[in-house]
């Protein structure tokens, strides 16, 4: 068992959806059960194969499913699972991520969406199922499969929000469906003119065309391919200006939704950028052959400055946390095209810990909206007294957002910004500046309406010495349950712990970027002094 | 000095912890049992000042003592180590921390204070800090502790909850977050990128002159940089967050703005001038004069702000910033005398301006004023509140036999080993500003009386208030007779 610990990855969430469907129609109240012990045991069999990962001496772990194997016929196409350490790394963050989600959707779907749960959490775990499989898939024709998968199944699941969820749903599935047709249009530029599908079959060809005449990085075909790769990713990244379908359908959903794709969706199609940049096209192709390196890093500044703006200027909790995914999208971007060791590693451990610190966000803002039956800033007067643990680690999230140390968020933004600087890309450095700034401005302005008895505009509402102008009843302790606050606390615990611990995540990251295939190097040195 | 002995020990480690566990107590005690709560951060704050004390001794015998916390990236850990100025620093908050929490229970309780458990809890986090920054060994440590410092003292400066503590935090927060967050993290960077010898060059034992090899404009930049990033210090223009934060209870004033917060910024400085730049680097550097004059500069401007202030509180403030651009000026002077100057004024001043903080708060108790011109005749009604204040002022403005003396002595005299005589005129003048503004308090309150009300009932502040002050005013004197083994931790004497 302990060798097809990736089978079981999906195996659990797979059949569990199934299970959850069938027996759901005969005893509803068994579907959370089902859901939480699936993810569990997904989440073990996660972290079994990323113990695998790093111990094996190639530092990756294949698996053919179903004996389709790259030399059956036709050549090329085959299903490989193939667990390198940054896939492993990911997916056990998507698995965590989902079982503390399911823990903590007890109540929430019990009272959002009554009488469905054998529906949402058959589309949950599948949801995971898909999520989980991009991170492992070892062919780009799978990663498609698996993209729509997650997608399709996210419809689903904020479509059952409220009453605007469908319109903002509809939104989605345009945009996402346009950015899924656009990567499936490049692979199959890629698989005309490479005759493979595998990831590390098309990287094979590409380097071993270098030396014949027909060189593929000169192809324009291959460059097509790349750009449009790219840009349907771009789209389901919800990289700024694409980001338009990601607020709406974020805020309608329901609470265990956002909860479970916040975090998620955005940070793991950065992971697909980063693996086709890495694995499938190689270094020297992405960042030598197109003027996609140049274009971009422009991009991720216009992308970054203007979702922080945008997050500045909204008045509800759920949708200023939306705008900040946005920017966050840039912040990873960034550290991708910035082209060196740094800024590699940054954007890599920013996916890890912006979904750790997201995940502490939209889980604190799910208990608040509970409690207050409002997210908007008007509502949270006096929440610190009556919720200290909700809100303390809602904060610890938002204080990683800012990048505060000894939080996670701090070391990731360290390494983007240290990639910055080696690269001398100022411009990007800038960006990530000014959008700090905006999210100081951000939390604070929260810890504000919360903490203080003065409205937005300046006036006093209490008597002073602390008077919130609330009644007792108002500011009397009084947290959420407590399966809903102790995935919270855990999520924060996590973003601490990876903060104080992140020497360990970053020796797996450069363990992986130091194994890249064909030993591919990015720049390390700085350019000048 | 002989070559110091390095020792692995726990003690630094356990300064810095100390605090965070009497936290858990004081959280526990809750406002329900006040007195077991007072007597958490009592215990708190002696245990700290005993496991800092007792390391004095060793270190003027030449020993350093390290403690690694943990590694945080490859090559750079977070380092403690305890050498003379960070123990000498050290020392100086967690003793005064001791009085200050006598001090806050009389406030606190004499004014009828809410949230008492918030204040005490947050108090004690940001001496843990204080401690923390004060043992750092290279600059991600110092960093990590410098941010702790200013998120931890937000709740404390926004203690009223109103709409003054709103306008006050902002400008507080917004102030040190910004100079942090946007100027010293990419200095920082820079540093771990670019250093010769790698990121073990962030330490601040070793070479000094490491940024040597840089350019001299990337010099200047990065002294900027680092000199701006730490807007504790309160260089101008980055200084209106302290009267800013006057908005907060006086305690706080005493103890974090005017000992613990902003001595952690231009301690900071110290460490940047003498042990990342060093100072035969600075003094080859072209554009130091100018950082000099910037020093100068905020003494003499903040002077002429403190003359028309009629607040207490804000006179005192903008009294602090100047008397922070004396040490800014001592780092910046690059001299052995100059820098010990620093290190000793930052003790000096420390003890001076409680007492003045604490007598002002003790005014506010008694009688509820705030203003300069309300304290007519208001000697004779509080003798003692108001002898430590004229104690306190004759400190600050460094006269003989008190402390302040000993410190603008040292800076007098590293100005002249620069052969800077306009350095020297400009503490002469500013001394001068000094007594203009901070003696006509104590002058107006014995010797003006107030014809209005001949007796109103005015009397002194509880005990709890009154006493502190005392202490810190008799500790002025004693820091004046006392100062051999605190020049020996500054650096200064053998």
């Amino acid at each position: 068992m302990m060798d097809n610990a990736i089978a079981w990855i999906f195996i659990f969430p797979l059949f569990g959806s199934v299970l959850c469907a069938l027996l759901g129609m005969v005893k509803r109240e068994a579907c959370w059960y089902i859901a939480v012990i699936s993810m569990a045991g997904s989440f073990l069999a996660g972290a079994v194969t990323l113990i695998q990962a790093s111990g094996s001496p190639s530092h990756v772990v294949s698996y053919v499913l179903g004996g389709w194997s790259l030399d059956s016929y036709p050549r090329g196409v085959g299903i490989e699972f193939r667990a390198d350490l940054l896939g492993a790394l990911i997916t056990l963050v998507v698995l965590g991520v989902g079982l503390l989600v399911s823990i903590y959707s007890k109540l929430p779907v019990e009272e959002e969406t009554p009488d469905k749960e054998p529906l949402f959490y058959s589309l949950f775990l599948l949801q995971v199922t898909g999520l989980a499989g991009i991170c492992l898939t070892g062919d780009a024709f799978n990663l498609y499969v698996l993209i729509e998968v997650a997608a399709l199944t996210g419809y689903g699941l904020i479509a059952m929000g409220s009453n605007r969820a469908a319109a903002a749903t509809f939104n989605y599935v345009i945009l996402g469906t346009i950015g899924a047709s656009l990567y499936l249009l490049g692979v199959g530029y890629v698989y005309i003119t490479t005759g493979t599908l595998n990831m590390v079959g098309i990287h094979d060809a590409i380097v071993a065309s270098v030396v014949t005449e027909k060189n593929l990085a000169d192809s324009a075909s291959m460059q097509v391919a790349f750009v449009l790769i790219c840009l349907g990713i771009l789209i389901k990244m919800a990289f700024f200006p694409f980001h338009a379908w990601l607020p709406n359908a974020y805020c309608h959903a329901p609470t265990t939704t956002s909860s479970l794709l916040a975090p998620l969706v955005t940070k793991v199609m950065i992971y697909v950028m980063i693996r086709v940049v890495l694995t499938v096209f190689g270094v020297e192709f992405s960042f030598d052959s197109t003027l996609w390196a140049e274009i971009l890093p422009w991009l991720v500044v216009v992308a970054i400055v203007s979702a922080a703006i945008m997050a500045l200027a909204q008045r509800e909790i759920k949708r200023m946390l939306a705008y900040l995914i946005v920017a966050e999208v840039g912040y990873m971007v960034g550290g991708i095209w910035v082209y060196n060791y740094y800024g590699m590693i940054g954007s890599i451990f920013h996916v890890i810990s912006d979904a750790c610190m997201t995940l502490c966000l939209f889980l604190g803002a799910g208990l608040i909206l509970r409690k207050c039956k409002t997210t908007n800033f008007d509502g949270l007067r006096g929440l610190f007294s009556k919720m200290p643990l909700t809100m303390t680690g809602f904060f610890i999230g938002g204080f990683s957002i800012i990048g505060l140390p000894p939080t996670c968020g701090f070391f990731s933004k360290w390494y983007l910004i240290t990639g910055a600087m080696v690269s001398e890309r100022w411009e990007y450095l800038v960006a990530l500046l000014f959008s700090t700034m905006v999210m100081v401005v951000l939390f604070f302005r929260l810890i504000e309406r919360i903490h203080l008895a003065v409205s937005e505009s300046g006036e006093n509402l209490g008597k002073g010495h602390g008077d919130l102008g609330l009644t007792e009843e108002q500011t009397r302790f009084s947290e959420g349950p407590l399966s809903m606050l102790i995935p919270l606390l855990l999520a924060a615990a996590v973003v601490l712990v990876i903060g104080i611990y992140n020497q360990d995540v970053v020796n797996q990251i450069e363990t992986f970027l130091e194994n890249l295939p064909h030993e591919a190097e990015l720049p390390k040195e700085a350019v000048s002094k | 000095m002989t070559d110091p002995r390095i020792i692995e020990d726990v003690r630094p480690f356990l300064s810095f912890v100390i605090p965070l566990i009497g936290v858990l107590g004081i959280v526990w005690a809750g406002e329900r049992h006040k007195n077991l709560r007072e007597t958490f951060t009592f215990m708190a704050a002696f245990a700290q000042a005993a496991v800092v004390l007792s390391m004095i001794p060793e270190v003027l015998g030449g020993v350093i003592f390290e403690y690694q916390i943990w590694q945080v990236f490859t090559n750079v850990p977070l380092l403690l180590r305890v050498d003379g100025p960070g123990l000498l620093f050290a020392s100086v908050a967690s003793v005064l921390w001791i009085a200050t929490t006598l001090y806050a229970i009389g406030y606190m309780r004499g004014l009828h204070e809410h949230a008492q458990t918030r204040f005490y809890s947050f108090f004690a986090i940001s001496l843990s800090a204080t401690m923390g920054v004060a043992f750092s060994a290279n600059l991600l440590t110092i960093y990590f502790f410098y941010e702790m410092l200013s998120v931890s003292t937000f709740p404390l400066v926004t203690h009223m909850q109103d709409k003054s503590a709103r306008t006050g935090g902002r400008t507080y927060l917004g102030y040190l977050l910004f100079t942090s967050l946007c100027l010293l993290l990419p200095a920082l960077s820079w540093c771990y990128v670019w250093l010769e010898g790698g990121q073990v060059a962030m330490d601040f034992m070793g070479d000094d002159g490491k940024v040597g090899a840089f350019g001299s404009t990337t010099q200047i930049i990065l002294l900027l940089l680092f000199t701006f990033g730490f807007a504790k210090a309160g260089i101008m223009p980055f200084h209106s967050w302290l009267p800013g934060a006057m908005v907060a209870p006086t305690p706080v004033s005493a103890l974090l703005h005017a000992v613990a917060v902003v001595k952690v910024g231009v301690f900071c400085l110290y460490r940047v001038y003498a042990d990342v730049f060093g100072f035969d680097v600075l003094r080859s550097l072209d554009g130091e004069d100018w950082m000099i004059a910037l020093a100068c500069a905020t003494i003499l401007i903040s002077s002429l702000i403190a003359l028309s202030q009629d607040n207490l509180k804000r006179r005192l403030a903008f009294s602090t910033i100047g008397q922070l651009g004396y040490v800014a000026l001592g780092v910046t002077l690059a001299t052995q005398n100059g820098a010990g100057g620093s290190v000793l004024h930052i003790a000096m001043h420390a003890c001076g301006k409680i007492t003045l903080f604490f007598c002002a708060g003790a005014i506010f108790v008694a009688t509820g004023k705030k203003y300069v011109s309300e304290l007519r005749g208001l000697g004779r009604k509080m003798p003692i509140t108001m002898g430590a204040f004229m104690i306190g002022s004759l400190s600050v403005i460094g006269l003989p036999p008190l402390g302040g003396f000993v410190s603008k002595w040292y800076l007098a005299l590293g100005a002249l080993d620069r052969d800077a005589v306009w350095v020297v005129v400009v503490l002469l003048i500013s001394s001068l500003l000094n007594v203009f503004y901070l003696l006509p308090v104590a002058v107006t309150a014995f010797f003006r009386t107030d014809e209005t009300d001949e007796d109103s009932g005015i009397k002194e502040a509880p005990w709890t208030c009154v006493l502190p002050l005392a202490l810190t005013a008799l500790g002025c004197f004693a820091l004046f007779f006392l100062s051999a083994p605190l020049l020996r931790l500054a650096g200064i004497a053998q």
